[in-house]
């Protein structure tokens, strides 16, 4: 096997693939239901990280799916896929959703931010990142991309929080290795408290 | 059970107009899922326990969001998310307890898309049912909870029949405490529906848990202006402060004339199928003042007449406790 075809690039090649095979597929189905007023159309364009993207999407899919396996894009993880663990948190207009519980077709014309959105075009980490990696916030890592989408949707509200509304404000990501307080203390070292 | 990753395939409707709701939610009948934030709706989905032949998200409706004053009181459009509740002054300062209920759901995250709609109108949370057993609730004719190994430790202490779920919202306390007003409409017209006769227990309606009828959609609910302002009391006890659903809460208003209690709602949630008014707790609390003694007085009331099942019966000194505290001068 070629020693730089890593895991990561070969599961994008697949999703690449199966796209172009999928968003043949469906088009006929679609138009049945396009004489209901409100029907929704399946090629839509999305707003993600500040770029446009021209995706082919089912009625009824998630965001978490449409970004995952549709735009390669697998740093917003799945983990209980019901809105009850976090893993899949991202920004849509500076608000903090659970992607997996959310439908890609109600996300159109608003602007949605993944954790591949954060760090700056020249490769700096995102001062919430930076803080998490200084304060040893990622055990397994699994929690972490929601982790931080949730810190920077509290920071964007409030730059300076207190200990107690960044408690709060996480509430909402489980963390298995139970890391809570390093994320805390990320939290606090991100908006400068300490 | 198979869980399944992805969502099964239902076209969706995206109108922005109520009246392009209205014929939808007509042409559709029962088959039509109306769609607030989703959140009581995907997991019904991803597990095929319900099958919708449309989803009809109303989220894209203008006239269906926003708190607005009126004449006596506020009008809350049903998409309006409770992290807006939440943060309105409005609310904050007249009707705190349903900011304080609203605050209680889920988490920050399902907050943020949650809507009062939905939140009101969302179904039981009990977990023989949820798992698409076929219960009375279902449609069939047993009740998997109230069985010798049945596991209910959340379920209903009142009201049961047949069904033993318990009404799963935060908000519904508050909203019956405040007295609101539930506006529906169809294609045929519209309807008010005081919050009490809203929510319906399973002796009434087995397979629902609100009066709204398949071709109905709530679209705002009335806070009238009586208890704007009045002492307000919640919590809501849960085995996790986050997401998890209430044991037991309670939603309390009271006007006072200096310390003495002149009238009061007192509502639980997670008790009964509905939100449950303690009435006798209400009329023993006219004309007393807020005290220990009193909270003693009135938590004996509380709980009469509860029926309790195999592993429910920590409610009790609970709902009673909660009483005791709505009362702490």
């Amino acid at each position: 096997m070629n020693p730089n075809l890593s895991r990561r690039h070969f599961i994008k090649a697949v999703i690449a693939s199966s796209v172009a095979a999928a968003s043949h597929a469906g088009i006929q189905s679609a138009s049945a239901v396009e004489r209901h007023r409100g029907a929704v159309e399946r090629l839509i364009s999305l707003n993600i990280n500040g770029r446009t993207r021209r995706v082919d999407v089912l009625p009824q899919e998630t965001l978490a799916h449409t970004l995952r396996y549709k735009l390669g894009m697998t740093g917003t993880k799945i983990g209980c896929n019901r809105g009850e663990c976090g893993a899949c948190t991202v920004l849509i207009n500076d608000i903090a959703h659970y992607a997996c519980s959310t439908l890609t077709h109600s996300v159109r014309a608003r602007a949605v931010l993944t954790i591949e959105g954060l760090q700056s075009t020249d490769g700096t980490l995102h001062p919430v990142q930076q803080a998490f990696i200084d304060e040893l916030g990622p055990q397994c890592g699994f929690c972490t991309p929601g982790q931080a989408m949730s810190a920077v949707a509290l920071l964007k509200e409030n730059p300076k929080p207190s200990r107690e509304e960044a408690r709060q404000a996480l509430s909402g990501n489980i963390c298995r290795c139970g890391a809570y307080d390093h994320y805390l203390n990320g939290v606090m070292r991100a908006s400068g408290q300490s | 059970m198979p869980s399944y990753d992805v969502m099964p395939d239902v076209p969706l409707f995206q109108p922005a107009e109520i009246g392009d709701a209205l014929n939808l939610v007509e042409q559709f009948g029962k088959g039509g899922w109306v769609l607030g934030g989703g959140q009581d709706t995907y997991g019904w989905l991803k597990d095929r326990a319900k099958q919708p032949t449309a989803l009809i998200d109303l989220n894209g409706i203008e006239a269906l969001h926003g708190i607005r004053q009126t004449d006596d009181g506020l009008e809350i459009g049903a998409t309006t998310t409770l992290r807006e509740i939440i943060a309105n002054p409005l609310i904050k300062r007249d009707y705190e307890l349903l900011a304080s209920a609203a605050s209680r759901v889920a988490s920050p995250q399902i907050r943020n898309v949650g809507t009062l709609g939905g939140n009101v109108g969302q179904d039981a949370r009990c977990w023989y049912y949820r798992r698409g057993l076929a219960c009375y609730r279902a449609g069939g004719n047993l009740c998997y909870a109230d069985s010798p190994q049945g596991m209910n430790r959340e379920h209903a202490l009142f009201d049961a029949s047949r069904c033993v779920a318990v009404s799963p919202s935060d908000t519904a306390t508050a909203l019956v405490a405040l007295q609101a007003t539930m506006i529906a409409r169809s294609v045929n017209g519209r309807r008010e529906i005081a919050a009490e006769d809203f929510f319906v227990g399973p002796a009434t309606h087995i397979t629902n848990m609100t009066s709204l009828e398949p071709d109905e959609i709530l679209t705002a609910v009335r806070i009238p202006s009586h208890w704007a302002g009045s002492r307000f009391y919640f919590e809501k006890v849960a085995d996790r402060d986050v997401w998890d659903f209430a044991l037991v809460s309670i939603a309390v208003v009271m006007t006072m004339d200096g310390d003495t209690i002149t009238n009061s709602r007192f509502v639980c949630g997670g008790v009964a199928c509905t939100p449950y008014r303690l009435h006798d707790v209400e009329n023993a609390a006219r004309g007393r003042t807020l005290s220990d003694e009193s909270g003693d007085a009135l938590a004996a009331l509380a709980s009469q007449g509860a029926k309790p099942l195999n592993y429910n019966h920590f409610k009790i000194p609970l709902m009673e406790n909660l009483v005791r505290r709505a009362m702490r001068g």
